[in-house]
């Protein structure tokens, strides 16, 4: 399973490390899909007695390797908004010396990473590796509604319909790439669709 | 000038606090009102001792919002370089002295979900004004605070008389120490940790935080260095075109000074970085004392922080 290699871009544009095992009392891994992998790279019984594992499937087949780490705690979903209350929850919980470890699709990530902030991790203390899918969360600018798992350049709006620009402009306060209308000035002048990064 | 803009003040009390401790308050002459500040911030006192003027840093412990007046306590040093010695004997009600605008290097996180701070002795007084301005919203704050004795425990009566849940205070006298391990494991998520004290109380709780996975962004620290003596040695000044001894018991900087070199400074105390100066050559042995400069630099020979470091050898060049 190969890793992706995001070009280079804005400031603005999230970089994702490689996780390693560090320090603290507990750890919390969330992953989806092929974001899996990258846990099974740092496990050791060890680190997985003092482990929760929230995982999202996202119709990845990895359920039944996670469980085999045998961590503290486990459980596995469908979707992200079906673990977020238990996401919550687990912070409002959670004592100083955890270790967050994210891992999968940009959009998890993101949206992990504002659960954690808004408990109050710095978003420099929490650890990402980008594994999977490269289709990102993006927020349409003009409507403000979230499209997920957008993969093409440009896409219509899922809220408003409106055809749209996919910028490397970020927001960590709302886990979403923003996505500006491409045919402002030229209605009707849409671009053909590509895949991203191609 | 450089530093921070100068206030000219009146002492208006001069109250000892302990044995050790002396706490004195200052109102503008003017009449007019000081700056407001925010908690954790210091003043720099000018005291002319003599020939000698001395620049030290102080925390200012009273409300960030009380405009009239500011308040600082000093703790005598007797083998110091004579700056607290100075405020104890010669300083006294009535007389005229100038002081900084507040400079704070140690402010509050405002995105802490709770403050955990503490304290070693003298180091209590940044918290002093942290936990005026933390109370104004009612912030969430807790206070662990180590003093050798009740007698020389600056500010405990006050402290467990108007926030006695949040106040735990540790005797060294009566063998009563700070269980740190716990203390940190059990605060919740989004806690910051600030510590003021002797220097191994900090390295200690940095240390510890650290290893029981805190977040660097979390743990905060202040340590007013005092420059310490050393032997004497000879600087010279490519920019100024000086050459200037720096005696036994003076900081480089202010031998700059001395020399009427107008260099940089603002906390004097190797925290803030503002004197950093870059060394054109040298030939011998830096003594850095800052928590300035990084591990790199500090090996490099290429910088060096003259509020608080030092310099054994034959030949310093700097770029000032």
């Amino acid at each position: 399973m190969s890793k992706f290699e995001f070009p280079a871009s804005i400031l603005s544009r999230p970089v994702y490390g490689t996780l390693e095992a560090r320090a603290g009392a507990s750890h919390l891994f969330i992953a989806d899909a092929e974001g899996a992998a990258a846990i099974f790279d740092v496990a050791t019984p060890d680190l997985m007695a003092r482990a929760h594992i929230i995982y999202i499937t996202k119709g990845g087949d990895y359920e039944g390797a996670l469980r085999a780490l045998n961590p503290a705690q486990f459980y596995a979903g469908p979707s992200y908004s079906a673990a977020e209350q238990r996401i919550h929850k687990t912070f409002l919980d959670a004592k100083m010396g955890l270790q967050v470890y994210l891992s999968g699709t940009e959009g998890l990530m993101g949206q992990a990473q504002q659960a954690a902030m808004q408990a109050g991790i710095p978003h420099t203390a929490i650890q990402t590796e980008h594994r999977g899918s490269t289709a990102r969360r993006m927020q349409c600018v003009h409507c403000k509604g979230i499209t997920e798992d957008v993969a093409t350049d440009p896409f219509q709006c899922s809220h408003c319909g409106l055809h749209l620009f996919v910028r490397d402009h970020y927001s960590r306060r709302l886990a979403a790439y923003q996505a500006v209308c491409i045919d402002a000035e030229d209605p009707g002048n849409v671009p053909t669709a590509k895949g991203l990064y191609e | 000038m450089s530093g921070a803009e100068k206030i000219v003040v009146k002492v208006t009390d001069v109250v000892a606090v302990n044995e050790l401790v002396t706490r004195f308050r200052f109102k503008r002459t003017d009449g007019g009102l000081l700056p407001t500040f925010s908690g954790g911030a210091h003043t720099v006192v000018e005291m002319q001792d003599g020939d000698i003027t001395r620049l030290n840093p102080y925390s200012l412990m009273s409300d960030p919002m009380d405009q009239n007046a500011y308040t600082i306590s000093v703790r005598r040093d007797d083998e110091g370089r004579g700056g607290s010695r100075f405020m104890h004997s010669k300083v006294k009600i009535g007389d005229e002295m100038t002081i900084s605008y507040p400079v704070n290097l140690f402010s509050l996180d405002l995105r802490a979900k709770k403050h955990l701070f503490i304290a070693g002795g003298i180091g209590i007084t940044p918290f002093l004004a942290q936990i005026k301005q933390l109370e104004r919203f009612n912030g969430h704050w807790e206070l662990h605070y180590a003093c050798r004795s009740l007698a020389l425990g600056s500010y405990v009566d006050e402290l467990q008389a108007h926030h006695s849940n949040e106040t735990h205070v540790y005797f060294d006298d009566q063998k009563q120490t700070i269980d740190l391990v716990k203390l940190l494991e059990g605060q919740p998520l989004g806690t910051h940790v600030y510590v003021c004290g002797p220097k191994g109380m900090i390295g200690w709780v940095r240390a510890t935080a650290q290893a029981e996975g805190w977040p660097l962004e979390a743990i905060h620290y202040e340590e007013f260095l005092a420059p310490q003596p050393g032997k004497p040695f000879e600087v010279k000044l490519a920019i100024s075109n000086k050459v200037v001894q720096v005696s036994e018991d003076e900081s480089l900087l202010e031998a700059l000074e001395r020399a009427g070199v107008d260099a940089p400074y603002l906390c004097r105390g190797g925290a803030c970085g503002q004197c950093e100066t870059n060394v054109i050559d040298y030939s011998g042995t830096f003594i850095h004392r800052d928590h300035w400069l990084d591990e790199a630099e500090l090996s490099s020979g290429k910088k060096i922080m003259p509020c608080v470091s030092r310099f054994e050898g034959k030949t310093l060049v700097l770029d000032r």
